[in-house]
């Protein structure tokens, strides 16, 4: 008499999905981001000024209906200006941490679960590279391999890969030991199944929170390497460069340094709330008795 | 020796399993022979760490045995690797004390019923449907209302379901069942139990049901065997080892179970304090540390496993009968 | 109920969920008298624990509890926090399923009792020092004065047991609430330390509330038994009574969903069908009707009543009760 566990009344009680409010905050943020995506991806379709072309009459002029937010020390349009360097910031943002969260992931995957000799090689690497002054190596690998934007996202990606090795591993340790995956072993599952199939789907929830979190911070840290003149080469424009640039007038006119400050303020808090709220949206225990 | 029939379908030679945490070697399973007759259902019983876990997955390799052999069918299992191995494993299957952790959080239930069939490597989509929903009917769930939710969507006792209707869905002849009701509550505990008797009828299975709780491996076991720190104390049939245990450990435990009759005063004949560490067991009989019974020869010589009646076995220097 | 030390009147404890209101604990009732056992016996999720903790005034925070807690004559609802905290330990004290989580796992088991002690006692260094050997010595610990220099992590499970129970009756408390505490040990450890708990509680003469899913457990070491489902007390009685003459369903089927020891193997259990209802959409009727066998007529429709059988003390909530001298 094998009884029906499930009856019908039973499912309508407990509905599949559940309804979460988002709240006005995760909405702003993701309204945001999408002009910035927008703006970024269709700027050569906008009717924008170049942003390289000089006029050098109008340096440091006000907001206008021609330079709508005025323009720079060299007379180079700001607003568009901050449309290119928001491409060069999300490129950069959004690569760099693409080849952490590649490698760093993967490593950290089969560091957790296939442990002994391999692991400790892989944490041990990881340390030495943790080890090596961040600056110096950029000022390094700029100096030897030239200023650009392809050697920017490798320095800042190569830089991103331990924490995420971390992440990974310590999310592949725990998991390795839930009996599911040991289940897995004995139906006789490959390893490569078992790390495809039963780890990579719940080791991938912490790492993208950990990658839009990585993005932010990229993003941060491109603009103080282009503010330190380590980033991209000039003329092309990025946020960090942008402030960079700014800082020379900043008694005479402000706002070129703060507006791309602003800026990259407002698109970090953005990839910070969605990476959170995405987080706690898709645990799958959340709202479970 | 211990056997049961004269047709093993499991058959544990001398197995030694023994792993190091710290640095420090554990002694998890020392010198332990045990057959398992076709169609028979042997129950495992000891305290927490006494290697019963560690031995049921030994017998799957899951965990790497020091020596002794594990004979299935009559192919040694310990010697098998790659391919040959997991073909095997498909006649052996595990089911595992927590059911919420032993299917995969992200994973819908259909695909988790369905992944031995993948791994076995059954191709058509349809014939993998409709096996699933058979076994999924079997254990007594709705396969349209279940195959698309998550695991955390039912209770424990369902989960448990499901995770028999996985260890089923590939036909196995062997099934390790450890601790499978113990993280179950009392009513629900029943239903498994009743469950794992009929499939074990419904798909002719052997049964290896290892548990701490005597009165539960009592209610489906043919056999039981009892461990200790990592050895056998006693093999028998179940009713003549319950009836008149010839080890004191198992008579201790027998004393331990808590009767749920008021009139029953639950107290301990004798103080019997903890059981020592598996890294370093005490000489010669592991349970003279705790036993009412030990003397010189207990600490000097191991006891062997010794026929005491009829079909029962108990490895002591001095049995109770 | 006069003379009781502690007693729960109209209990009612309220959680807010994402899925809506759960009530954890409904309508309950119960007495404890110094000196006295009560066992409350009840499934995962049928409100025991909730319960526990609304005696203790240690309620999640978003909990809701009305109805009245009266220990020693203070209700302990309308007690400021500072009062409650010199309660706590002084005179209610509690044992917990898990000792790895209630001890503190980076301070020595000395320091956890002495400091217990000093908290409350006005004792120096070296008398808490000499009553914490002595405890340790009260529970069953072999080598008590080397214990104290040592971490809960270097204990085994069941010393570990015996070291929260020492640091609970530190105070000598007038009530001790057990809440699972054997459920984590093994057999053997178990018995003893159930042993210990009651020989420290005649002793000390405390009040005693141990709280379990195991009916084995409640069976030989108490006076009174509560059995809980889904939130309310169902059955109520002297331990004797309970067994032999129960009167509510659902504490039959549990006590024969029990493998039992004198029954050959492969009897099939006379299980129970389906699973406790969801709390948070409660029923109409008796909340064990959609479950039990002999659900009849209003039992889907109304809410049986905890009424008393023949004597007073034995109280059940059903309306097609097990007849008198049928039941065990």
């Amino acid at each position: 008499m094998a009884t029906l566990e499930l009856s019908l009344d039973e499912t309508e009680a407990t509905p599949v999905r559940r309804r979460r409010r988002l709240g006005v905050l995760f909405w702003c943020a993701i309204g945001w981001m999408v002009l910035v995506f927008a703006v970024a991806i269709f700027a050569d379709l906008l009717p924008l000024p170049s942003p390289t072309d000089m006029d050098m009459l109008e340096r440091r002029a006000p907001i206008s209906a021609e330079h709508w937010l005025g323009t720079d020390g060299l007379g180079r349009d700001e607003l568009s200006r901050l449309i290119y360097g928001a491409r060069i910031s999300l490129i950069v943002g959004l690569c760099a941490p693409m080849i952490g969260v590649t490698i760093g992931g993967a490593l950290g995957m089969l560091a957790g679960y296939f442990r002994g000799r391999f692991e400790s090689f892989v944490v041990g690497s990881m340390d030495v590279l943790l080890a090596f002054p961040p600056l110096i190596l950029a000022l390094a690998v700029t100096a030897y391999l030239g200023q650009s934007i392809f050697n920017l996202t490798c320095i800042l990606g190569v830089l991103g890969i331990p924490a995420f090795m971390r992440v990974a591993r310590a999310a592949t340790l725990t998991l390795a030991r839930r009996e599911f995956v040991i289940a897995a072993q004995a139906l006789g599952a490959t390893h490569a199944r078992i790390l495809l199939r039963e780890l990579l789907p719940n080791v991938l929830l912490p790492l993208i929170a950990f990658f839009l979190l990585g993005v932010a911070v990229t993003i941060v840290v491109e603009g103080s390497l282009s503010f330190l003149g380590l980033g991209v080469p000039p003329p092309i424009s990025s946020w960090g460069s942008m402030i960079g640039e700014g800082r020379e007038s900043l008694e005479v006119a402000p706002q070129l340094a703060f507006i791309p400050a602003i800026a990259m303020f407002l698109t970090v808090l953005s990839f910070n709330l969605i990476g959170d709220t995405m987080r706690a949206l898709t645990d799958p225990r959340q709202g479970a008795l | 020796m211990l056997q049961a029939a004269s047709d093993p379908l499991m058959k544990v030679e001398n197995l030694v399993v023994e792993y190091s945490v710290g640095g420090k070697t554990i002694h998890a399973v020392s010198d332990v022979s045990l057959e398992i007759a076709r169609g028979e259902t042997l129950g495992l019983v000891g305290e927490s760490g006494c290697g019963k876990s560690t031995l049921g997955r030994a017998v799957l390799q899951l965990r790497q045995a020091v020596s002794g052999k594990v004979l299935f069918d009559g192919h040694d299992l310990t010697t098998l690797k790659g391919e040959s191995l997991r073909k095997m494993r498909r006649r052996v299957q595990l089911i595992f004390q927590d059911p919420i952790a032993s299917l995969n959080p992200r994973r819908r239930i259909g695909d988790i019923v369905a992944e031995p069939l993948v791994i076995a490597g059954v191709r058509d989509p349809e014939e993998r449907k409709r096996r699933v929903s058979e076994v999924l009917s079997a254990v007594g769930l709705d396969p349209t209302l279940v195959s698309g939710r998550l695991p955390h969507e039912f209770s424990g006792g369902q989960c448990q379901r499901i995770c028999i209707a996985r260890s089923l869905v590939l036909n196995p002849e062997f099934v390790i069942c450890d601790e499978p009701v113990s993280a179950l509550d009392v009513s629900i505990r029943a239903q498994i139990l009743n469950l794992l008797e009929e499939m074990k009828a419904r798909y002719g299975l052997t049964l290896l049901f290892i548990a701490h709780d005597l009165a539960v491996v009592k209610a489906v076991s043919d056999r039981v065997a009892v461990m200790y720190l990592g050895r056998l104390c006693e093999v028998g049939p179940s009713e003549q080892l319950f009836a008149r245990p010839a080890h004191p450990y198992t008579a201790l435990l027998i004393e331990a179970i808590p009767v749920p009759d008021p009139d029953v005063r639950p107290t301990m004949s004798v103080p019997v304090g903890e059981p020592p560490s598996p890294i370093a067991p005490p000489s010669g009989c592991r349970f003279r540390t705790r036993c009412p019974r030990a003397d010189a020869r207990c600490a000097s010589e191991v006891p062997e496993l010794r026929v005491v009646a009829p079909g029962q076995f108990a490895a002591c220097h001095h049995p109770l009968i | 109920m006069n003379g009781a030390l502690l007693s729960v009147e109209d209990a009612v404890v309220d959680l807010p969920t994402p899925r809506g209101n759960l009530r954890a604990v409904d309508h309950v009732d119960l007495a404890v008298g110094a000196g006295r056992t009560l066992g409350i016996v009840g499934e995962s999720g049928c409100g025991k624990t909730m319960l526990s903790r609304a005696i203790l005034q240690l309620l999640p925070r978003k909990a809701k509890l009305s109805g009245r807690v009266i220990f020693d004559g203070q209700d302990l609802t309308t007690l400021s926090a500072e009062k409650l905290r010199k309660l706590r330990g002084r005179s209610l004290a509690v044992v917990f399923q898990d000792p790895m989580t209630s001890l503190n796992p980076v301070l020595t088991i000395g320091t956890q009792l002495i400091e217990t002690i000093q908290e409350h006692l006005e004792l120096d260094l070296a008398q808490a020092r000499q009553r914490s050997v002595e405890l340790l010595t009260a529970v069953g610990i072999p080598a008590p004065e080397q214990r104290l220099t040592q971490y809960p992590h270097q204990l085994s499970g069941g010393m570990r047991q015996r070291v929260a129970i020492a640091v609970a009756l530190s105070c000598e408390p007038k009530l001790l609430i057990a809440d699972e505490p054997t459920t984590a040990l093994d057999v053997t450890i178990q018995a003893q330390i159930l042993d210990l708990l009651a020989r420290e509680q005649q002793r000390r003469h405390m009040a005693m509330i141990i709280i379990t899913h195991d009916l084995g457990v409640v069976a030989g070491r108490t006076d009174e038994v509560a059995v809980m489902y889904a939130g309310r007390v169902v059955e109520r009685a002297p331990t004797p009574a309970l067994f032999k003459q129960m009167r509510m369903p659902y504490t039959e089927a549990l006590l024969a969903a029990l493998p039992k020891l004198d029954v050959p193997p492969h009897t099939p259990l006379p299980a129970i069908s389906g699973r406790p209802p969801d709390p948070t959409r409660p029923l109409k009727g008796c909340s064990f009707s959609p479950r039990c066998r002999y659900s009849a007529g209003r039992c889907s429709t109304e809410k049986p009543r905890l009424s008393p059988a023949e004597t007073l003390e034995h109280l059940y909530a059903c309306f097609h009760p097990i007849a008198a001298g049928s039941g065990a």
